[in-house]
């Protein structure tokens, strides 16, 4: 048995006068150093379970290959193009639109093992628990980015919009991502447990379907139209195809000819309405 | 603050759920340096009244103080005090055991060299090393539990919640956890912990609060509450209800109270004095008479016999209650 060589706080309050004092400057310190902390196991997270990342990806590789090849020569692209250059945009974009669920289940996780508990029993930061959850999901979002784009090369995609309007079209899909973080975190804490967490999948599978992801919404029925027209997911897409010079299908709507614009509003609004209340719910934990 | 100071006070504590009063003026004044059993049945409020003390819940009324500092007023400073073990193991099960401390180490803001450092003596404190590289995912029970100790020992706390650290472990995982408990308590943590076994409380704690339907209504030391409940009970289970009646005479000889008869268990037990006296005697006694029996012990009283005697009613088992 090891003696503990650990300064005991408190008991030699003397020794570490600074330890009970929280200044601004030494918060914000401790706020930054405790959320790379958190982002740093999710990057652990990444490197010990590797099968995650091809799960994550299989599905938009799969619908790649899917509707690229097996339906692709059968689906037309309204004011033409090639619709497997349509199709790769969207796959991005499905990503980035079921991400969210990635981030509710590990929220999930953590509340219902008592992990967030033990983290809120702790000296550190609290919003630590919540930015280091933003911050790793997003290092994962770009990986994912990165693979399916070199998915998307050898299956023939290219952009032609130049690298800044490339680079510009992939933040805009991290942009999405940024804020269905608080989408994701405010339903993981709604959620019981693991097993209900499967239940988000009705969720997000809708969201990133009725979207101008695999067709363009003119060639839905009306109702669904409109549904997928003012689909924060269609705009995000149909920006970055715009972006990228690839097959658009622009309808004469507004939301579709003002797509860029949207594109920067929707993650605005949805971080507008989520943050404050996936913030609300991580306080109410100690109701 | 000197080492005579309680390491916690509670006074008064409220705390309401919707209709359900989970604490109901909470009194507990807990000396430092020692083992503080909290016991009761489900739902009498233990969890809540530890997570009140561990800043996790808001508390509706009442005050209370750890390691000095006000939990309402100073959460942080009581943070940087306490250690806090939940009713699952709090661990990531992604992680291995060694980078889940190592995790936490720099959460209680020690520097990267001195969290390194920490994680591989507690590895080695809690008999960890072996599986220091290991998935928690391959962790047993008992191996989850430690590790969950020992990230909860990472600043040597003052003061240790430990929220039923035992249920759901073998006998086996339980006795390694009570051994990592002593010696923690030996290096001078005082620990504040729930059970819902009496045997766990009386093996751990210099002093047991029980309690129901959130406030105390005992507090004792484990040898004074044993003389409030009576000792431990001797039980005969017969072969045959008809002999029953016959059995509990033979019984009720060494008893130091009526035999209780439980004709659905075929069952008679009683309250005993001294042990081994009691069970030699009523052996010899239904051994005289020729009565054949199926089994006869000694056992400790129930926590629904604890509370049967404390409090006149059965423990309540509330329907749904998941902690
Ligand atoms: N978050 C909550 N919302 C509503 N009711 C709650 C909540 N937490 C506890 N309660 C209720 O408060 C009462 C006390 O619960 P608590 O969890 O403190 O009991 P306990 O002694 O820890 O029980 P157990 O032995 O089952 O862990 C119970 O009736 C419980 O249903
Ligand atoms: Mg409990």
């Amino acid at each position: 048995m090891s003696t503990p060589s650990i300064v005991r706080p408190g008991a030699d309050a003397g020794g570490r006068p600074e330890m009970d004092v929280d200044g601004l400057g030494q918060r914000l310190h401790w706020a930054v150093a405790d959320s790379w902390t958190i982002v740093r196991r999710g990057l652990t997270h990444y490197v010990r379970q590797p099968s995650n990342i091809a799960w994550q990806l299989g599905f938009p590789i799969v619908s790649v290959l899917l509707f690229g090849y097996v339906f692709g020569s059968a689906m037309s692209v309204p004011g033409g193009g090639d619709y497997r250059e349509f199709l790769m945009p969207g796959m991005f974009g499905m990503t980035m639109a079921m991400g969210f669920m990635n981030t509710a289940y590990v929220v999930v996780y953590d509340t219902a093992r008592g992990v967030t508990d033990r983290f809120r029993s702790m000296p550190m930061a609290p919003s630590a628990v919540v930015t280091g959850r933003g911050g790793s999901d997003l290092i994962g979002a770009a990986m994912d980015l990165l693979v399916l784009a070199m998915t998307a090369l050898v299956v023939g995609w290219r952009s032609d919009g130049g690298l800044p309007a490339t680079l510009a079209a992939f933040a805009l899909f991290l942009l999405l991502r940024f804020a269905l973080i608080w989408v994701g975190i405010w339903l993981g804490m709604l959620v019981p447990n693991e097993e209900a967490a499967g239940s988000l999948f009705a969720v997000a599978f809708p969201f990133a379907m009725i979207s101008s992801v695999f067709v363009a919404p003119a060639q839905m029925p009306d109702w669904l139209a409109a549904i997928a027209l003012w689909n924060p997911v269609s705009s995000t897409v149909t920006a970055a195809r715009d972006l990228f010079g690839n097959p658009v299908a622009l309808g004469d709507t507004w939301v579709e000819q003002n797509a860029l614009l949207m594109a920067i509003v929707w993650p605005i609004v949805i971080t507008a309405v989520f943050l404050p209340l996936a913030v609300r719910r991580f306080q109410r934990l100690s109701r | 603050m000197t080492l005579t100071e309680p390491a916690i006070v509670a006074e008064g504590l409220r705390k309401q759920y919707k209709e359900k009063r989970a604490l109901d003026g909470f009194d507990l004044t807990v000396p430092p340096g020692m083992v503080y059993g909290l016991l009761g049945p489900n739902g009498a409020g233990k969890t809540t009244a530890v997570r009140i003390l561990a800043t996790l819940v808001k508390l509706d009324g009442g005050r209370a103080e750890v390691a000095g500092f006000d939990v309402a007023a100073k959460p942080r400073q009581v943070r940087r005090r306490i250690g806090f073990t939940g009713q699952f193991a709090a661990v990531d099960e992604v992680l291995t055991g060694r980078q889940n401390l190592r995790m936490f180490g720099r959460l209680f803001h020690l520097g990267a060299k001195d969290a390194v450092r920490r994680a591989d003596e507690l590895l080695e404190q809690f008999d960890l090393i072996d599986a220091a590289n290991k998935g928690v995912k391959e962790y047993s029970g008992g191996m989850r539990r430690r590790l969950d100790l020992a990230a909860s020992m990472i600043l040597a706390p003052q003061v240790l919640f430990l929220d039923e650290p035992t249920t759901g472990l073998d006998p086996r995982s339980r006795n390694e956890v009570w051994e990592s408990i002593r010696s923690l308590v030996s290096q001078g943590t005082t620990v504040l912990l729930t059970t819902q076994y009496l045997d766990e409380a009386d093996q751990l704690a210099e002093r047991i609060a029980v309690i129901d339907r959130g406030r105390v209504i005992a507090d004792d030391s484990p040898a004074g509450l044993k003389n409030r409940i009576g000792g431990d009970r001797i039980e005969v289970v017969a072969y045959q209800t008809a002999d029953l009646p016959a059995v509990a005479k033979a019984v009720s000889r060494a008893a130091s109270a009526e035999p209780e008869i439980d004709d659905e268990g075929r069952k008679v037990h009683a309250e005993v004095r001294d042990r081994v006296a009691a069970l030699t005697e009523v052996a010899r006694s239904l051994q005289d008479q020729g009565l054949a029996i199926e089994d006869i012990g000694l056992r400790r009283p129930t926590l629904d016999e604890v509370f049967l005697t404390l409090t006149g009613h059965h423990a309540e088992e509330e329907e749904g209650v998941v902690a």
